[in-house]
């Protein structure tokens, strides 16, 4: 039994890895008012690059940085027609969904099926490891795991506690206020909208060389929606947001613990949608004022308009 | 500033505009609603280009192609509304806007400097608190150091006072008279006489982008400065004619009202409105007037009292009931309660009468009727408009507040709730508002008017309510000589008994 329960929680904190990275980049993202709902796409589009430059070179961590840097290119797209165009944000994310849906499905097709020979090693940290329970659930996990716990740390520094972070968030509540202070307001969102695609790339390349070492079309699986419910669930907190990726990574997990129960596995499959659904009706019936959105998250900013 | 021209679309902003500003100065700019003030303000703030002319700061030709560069040459603006992040704290807005916030830990690191700022000037600002739990004035005075901090010597306000109360007035003169003593430059934009005679050194008149006159203060007066504004005489007393109390019309007994923030904003209000009669109330706006103004139309919800009409009772029916049975109602913040933008004008002439028969069948609009009576409005209340099927949105303040106010009369009303008709218009529309509201209750109807404008209450109203804290202060008529105590009233510090005798 004890073992069961720890072997669970460790695969929770595999399982809540992409999450938490995806998480943490839409948080920045829509921080500076600009709704990417393409974070399912750039996703896939990181794990497929990941995994061709992976298999070539037989390089893991080339591969991540190809899939973080094609992440970034990709994400441009949105950027231009939702910042550059004014084009509403909504459509043009979903045509970003779309098309890094299919562009992954086209370019993955040859690698399809094909096992990833090279293995990432787990980082055991010394000392820490030998922590009884704790020490294999949190300090002896593959390197995405610190990496991403990292990161949303570091986001959360950077969001709260620099210069930079200040002009991303008043960005997102006041882009005509920020911009008489002298911030370049468009190159802010360009680079938070670059920013979150190069987070959502990483949690699709750590899908791919890293959770499950293969490559099929649509196995981001919907984890780049459920990101965007858990950018609200963490209400736009990368603080938050580490305990909420984990608290779905544990979702995604208990449907192999429930499967031997003799409950559907279809319908198991379904719990992670199903909780997400909860929470966004959870939230959606506290006051909105509350929630801290980002004022103008979404609403394209035209310079020079009353 | 020399010969600046703008233009936008192929209409004229500022033309031809010289104007020059001495450190230790306070220079007033006034001007009508769309005379050009802060398009040329915009311009010397980087936000414009000019088409044409020269900026010259200490006798070299600058080009200011943005903001950073006009701070960076000691020019700092305070927006007519705040330039504030108002989920953010004071330091936080601060830390956007000065040019010397490091890049880690700059709420910590800047915290100082601001106090310090603070101090000097006398502000008096709590820094962590969020900017949307500070009052008008204090959001001003964070305006004010942002500005000052990134080392302004010249300082420009855009209607700084339009949001203040009397009291914050004041204390910003005193600040403004601080910093002209220790040698900056500031320059004061409004369309109040009052103020700029009070404040100012000199005058610069703008009128439909051209300068059409300047003066000292010291040798000039209100008239005379009005005439220039204006291009004519303006009538600044109409003259009201006496009527006897007609019959009694509307009657509200203790009635108490919740506000947005589930608080009573309006405590135990009890008053009676006769026919041929404006009766204002008086006071510093956010003191229930707009909860009073809600709960007599309908839109908000009455926890105790009753308001009558004609003996019925109204108490909570539905505004369209509450329409029907004669009550109009000329909203606050015109563009978001008293039009729908996006539609045109013809739509929004008929948004609470489209029921009626004259101009629906069943389903349908009867579309020749609605063009022909918005055509009347458009004509008789002088709305300027090139055509009735254009978006209301393309439309001025004061033409989008004549058809409100036409569409809001056209029923013949037996009550109109007329809230701030004339915030924020110019003269001419001002003026013209206020001879339909008197035309309106010489025919026999009754007007209750919520207004922040003491002058424009005393002009037109018969009795005048103070309210502060959803309370009445006092109910007199209007020539009543203890109205002298007004301000003092509206400040909550002297109540005056219904039953005092004079």
């Amino acid at each position: 039994m004890e073992d069961i329960i720890i072997s669970t929680l460790q695969r929770a904190m595999v399982a809540g890895t992409p999450l938490l990275l995806a998480t943490t980049g839409e948080v920045i993202c829509e921080r500076s008012g600009i709704l990417n709902l393409g974070v399912e796409g750039v996703m896939a589009m990181g794990a497929v690059v990941a995994f061709i430059v992976t298999m070539t070179t037989g390089h893991p961590w080339l591969g991540v940085l190809a899939a973080i840097a094609v992440g970034m290119a990709f994400s441009i797209i949105h950027a231009f027609t939702s910042i550059t165009l004014q084009a509403n944000q909504v459509v043009s994310g979903l045509a970003l969904t779309m098309l890094g849906l299919g562009l992954s499905g086209m370019l993955g097709k040859p690698y399809v099926g094909k096992p990833l020979s090279i293995k990432m090693e787990d980082w055991v940290i010394p000392y820490f490891s030998d922590i009884p329970y704790l020490g294999k659930i949190l300090f002896s996990q593959g390197p995405f795991f610190y990496i991403a716990i990292f990161l949303a740390m570091a986001s959360w520094f950077l969001l709260e506690r620099t210069r930079l972070g200040i002009q991303i968030r008043s960005t997102g509540e006041n882009p005509k206020a920020t911009e008489t202070q002298g911030v370049n307001v468009f190159k802010i969102k360009y680079l938070s909208v670059i920013i979150g695609g190069g987070f959502s790339a990483l949690a699709g390349a750590h899908l791919s060389i890293s959770y499950s070492k293969s490559w099929i079309e649509g196995m981001t699986a919907g984890r780049g929606w459920i990101a965007i419910a858990l950018t609200i669930f963490a209400l736009w907190n990368p603080g938050r947001a580490i305990w909420a990726a984990f608290l779905f990574g544990g979702i995604f997990v208990v449907q192999y613990l429930l499967q031997p129960l003799g409950i559907s596995p279809n319908f198991l499959s379904m719990l992670p949608y199903i909780a997400t659904l909860l929470i966004l009706l959870l939230i959606s019936l506290k006051d909105p004022k509350k929630l801290n959105a980002p004022a103008m998250l979404a609403e394209p900013y035209k310079r020079g308009e009353r | 500033m020399r010969a600046i021209s703008k233009s936008f679309q192929g209409i004229h902003a500022n033309q031809d505009i010289n104007l020059c500003v001495e450190s230790g100065e306070i220079l007033g700019l006034l001007g009508e609603n769309g005379a050009g003030k802060t398009t040329l303000m915009n311009i010397l703030y980087g936000l414009y280009q000019p088409d044409s002319g020269q900026i010259k700061i200490d006798g070299k030709t600058v080009r200011i192609n943005n903001p950073v560069e006009s701070i960076n040459h000691g020019i700092g603006m305070v927006h007519q509304h705040f330039m504030l992040i108002q989920n953010h704290s004071v330091i936080e807005n601060i830390a956007l806007g000065y040019k010397d916030t490091p890049f880690f830990f700059p709420k910590i690191k800047i915290k100082d400097k601001v106090e310090q700022f603070s101090k000097k000037f006398d502000f008096h600002i709590d820094i962590t608190k969020k900017i949307w739990q500070l009052s008008a004035g204090e959001q001003q005075r964070v305006e004010i150091i942002k500005a000052l901090l990134n080392g302004a010597d010249l300082l420009i306000l855009d209607e700084p006072t339009s949001v203040l109360t009397p009291l914050e007035i004041k204390e910003l003169i005193a600040i403004l008279r601080g910093m002209k003593a220790k040698g900056h430059m500031i320059i004061f934009i409004s369309h109040k006489l009052d103020e700029i005679m009070d404040i100012c050194d000199r005058v610069l008149v703008l009128q439909k982008g051209k300068i059409v006159g300047s003066a000292d203060t010291n040798n000039t007066n209100k008239k005379s400065l009005a005439r220039m504004m204006v291009g004519r005489d303006v009538v600044f007393n109409i003259n009201r004619d006496k009527l006897a109390k007609g019959k009694k019309n509307l009657s509200v007994e203790n009635i108490n009202v919740i506000g947005d923030k589930g608080l009573l904003a309006v405590k135990n209000i009890s008053f009676e409105l006769f026919q041929n009669e404006i009766f204002g109330i008086a006071g510093v706006s956010g003191n229930g007037q707009r909860e009073l103004a809600e709960a007599i139309t309908g839109i908000r919800h009455i926890s105790s009292g009753k308001v009558k009409m004609n003996g019925r009772d109204m108490t909570n029916k539905s505004p369209r009931q509450i329409y029907d049975n004669g009550v109009s109602h000329v909203p606050e913040e015109r563009i978001r309660f008293g039009i729908a933008p996006g539609l045109f004008l013809y739509d929004n002439a008929i948004l609470k009468q489209h029921h009626l028969k004259k101009f629906s069948k069943r389903y349908f609009l009867k579309y020749k009727q609605v063009k022909n009576h918005t055509k009347s409005i458009v004509s008789q209340f002088k709305v300027s408009t090139h055509s009735i099927n254009n978006q209301i949105r393309n439309l001025s303040g004061g033409n989008i507040q004549k058809l409100i106010l036409g569409r809001e009369i056209s029923e013949q009303p037996q009550l109109l709730v007329a809230s701030h008709p004339t915030y924020g218009l110019d003269v001419g529309a001002t003026e013209f508002l206020r001879k339909h509201l008197l035309e309106l209750r010489k025919q026999g109807s009754a007007v209750l008017l919520f207004s922040e404008d003491l002058e424009e209450i005393f002009e037109l109203c018969d009795r005048v309510a103070v309210i502060f804290d959803g309370e009445f202060m006092a109910v007199l008529d209007s020539d009543d000589r203890r109205f002298s105590d007004i301000g003092l009233m509206m400040a909550g510090s002297k109540r005056i008994d219904p039953m005092e005798k004079k």
